[in-house]
């Protein structure tokens, strides 16, 4: 337990440690620490980020959902509209079409009518004529006669 | 484990005694054969194992911290070694970040300093744990005939590094006081008063020549405490020594982490204080 040369020894190996450590330990570790602090920290951060963006992500997908789904309705609104009306405008030209053809039909029938009303009447001018001559015994001169007979036959 | 032809008090001294290299007025320079050729060598002589051992664990400490400091990276999954370090490093810096705040910039060897004292003296202290007789026996094998393997337990270590934290604390007292400013600070501290100056002159010195003394006794003292228990122990009887001895050298883990504490804060404090301006 002599106090001697030990002690100056254990002083220059004292100093020479931490020399060594302040020049070659602390600093790359230190470095390291705080890299790492920060690389951890950005890595938070961008997960938080992402986090953020995702969550906006979603609002946008819901809003372009929801108007999609508003667009989807609004067509198939335009689409009933649509057919109803088609439909109205079917009906109208059937409607149409119908009172065209019973129009048509209808003058046809007059048309017969008429026909045959010449006819019976031309008939029942040769009947009057041939009923006459048998009267009459004798032939009438058409051509004579052709006149009188007319405005019999119109007054039938 | 005392052989049967060696007292217990030669036993005791004999593990007490450290491997003395140095001027023997009669013998010059060798290696002493017993304490008293140690004694008459005077201060002209080194304890190689106290030196040695010093050195080994500095070495040990300073190889380890420097392969992870080499290979630490900010990317990638620390290893099991690298969080060790890592760990030791933000405690250290924590505690000196801590203890260092105020205006005063603080120099960057503080922290390195803090880091070796803390884990220097750690590695010294931890050699206590090692069973006593085993490292001597293996050098008593090889021809040493002593080896006393704890620096801590030896005075010269600790207040070698007492010195050197000293030599510190002056330095920094000059370098951001300024000479007139650290006399100032003597003459003029705890009493403001000019007809006080030898007082506080007298108080401040004792002070700070108080503050190395301090350091280097508390470890020195508790180590060399624990060492003799160890050594006492060790005269028991074998089949008895592990009652005591288990506990004694758990209770031990906590004493050589705590001493390696202290001696690492007070080293911050003492020089915190260096860099305070009043």
């Amino acid at each position: 337990m002599n106090i001697n040369l030990t002690l100056i020894g254990q002083t220059i190996a004292f100093a020479i440690f931490v020399w060594f450590c302040m020049k070659y330990v602390w600093p790359p570790l230190i470095q390291a620490l705080q890299e790492r602090q920060k690389k951890i920290a950005d890595g938070l951060d961008a997960a938080s980020r992402a986090n953020r963006d995702l969550e906006l992500a979603q609002q946008q997908a819901n809003e372009t959902l929801r108007e999609s789904k508003e667009q989807a309705a609004q067509i198939l609104e335009q689409a009933h509209k649509r057919s109803n009306q088609m439909i109205e405008e079917a009906r109208e030209n059937a409607r149409l079409e119908g009172e065209r053809m019973i129009a048509s039909a209808r003058s046809e029938i007059d048309q017969e009518i008429n026909r045959a009303k010449e006819e019976l009447r031309a008939q029942v001018a040769r009947l009057a004529i041939e009923g006459a001559e048998r009267i009459l015994e004798s032939s009438i001169d058409e051509a004579k006669h052709r006149e009188l007979v007319d405005k019999l036959a119109t007054e039938l | 484990m005392a052989s049967e032809n060696v007292t217990s008090v030669e036993y005791i001294q004999h593990h007490l005694q450290n491997l003395t290299f140095g001027l023997h007025p009669e013998n010059g320079w060798s290696i002493a054969h017993g304490a008293e050729e140690a004694r008459e060598m005077g201060f002209w002589a080194i304890h190689l194992d106290t030196i040695g051992w010093s050195v080994l664990m500095g070495v040990i400490f300073l190889g380890l911290f420097r392969k992870v400091a080499n290979s630490a990276t900010s990317s990638g999954v620390p290893g099991g070694l690298q969080n060790m370090v890592e760990m030791v490093v933000e405690f250290v810096d924590d505690t000196v970040k801590t203890t260092f705040q105020g205006p005063h910039t603080r120099s960057p060897l503080i922290a390195p300093l803090a880091l070796t004292v803390f884990v220097w003296i750690f590695l010294q202290n931890s050699l206590k744990l090692i069973p006593i007789d085993w490292l001597p026996g293996v050098f008593a094998k090889l021809g040493v005939d002593y080896m006393k393997v704890v620096p801590t337990t030896d005075p010269n270590a600790t207040f070698g590094m007492a010195i050197g934290v000293f030599c510190l604390i002056i330095f920094y007292s000059f370098k951001i006081k300024g000479a007139g400013g650290f006399a100032k600070e003597l003459s003029f501290t705890p009493f403001n008063h000019w007809s006080l100056v030898p007082f506080n002159l007298f108080l401040e010195v004792l002070q700070l020549l108080v503050k190395p003394i301090s350091l280097a006794l508390r470890l020195f003292g508790n180590m060399y405490a624990g060492e003799v228990i160890f050594i006492l122990i060790a005269l028991l009887p074998f089949w008895i020594q592990w009652t005591l001895n288990v506990p004694w050298a758990i209770f031990h883990i906590l004493v050589i982490t705590l001493q390696a504490f202290i001696f690492m804060v007070l080293t911050v404090v003492y020089l915190s204080s260096a860099h305070e301006k009043h």
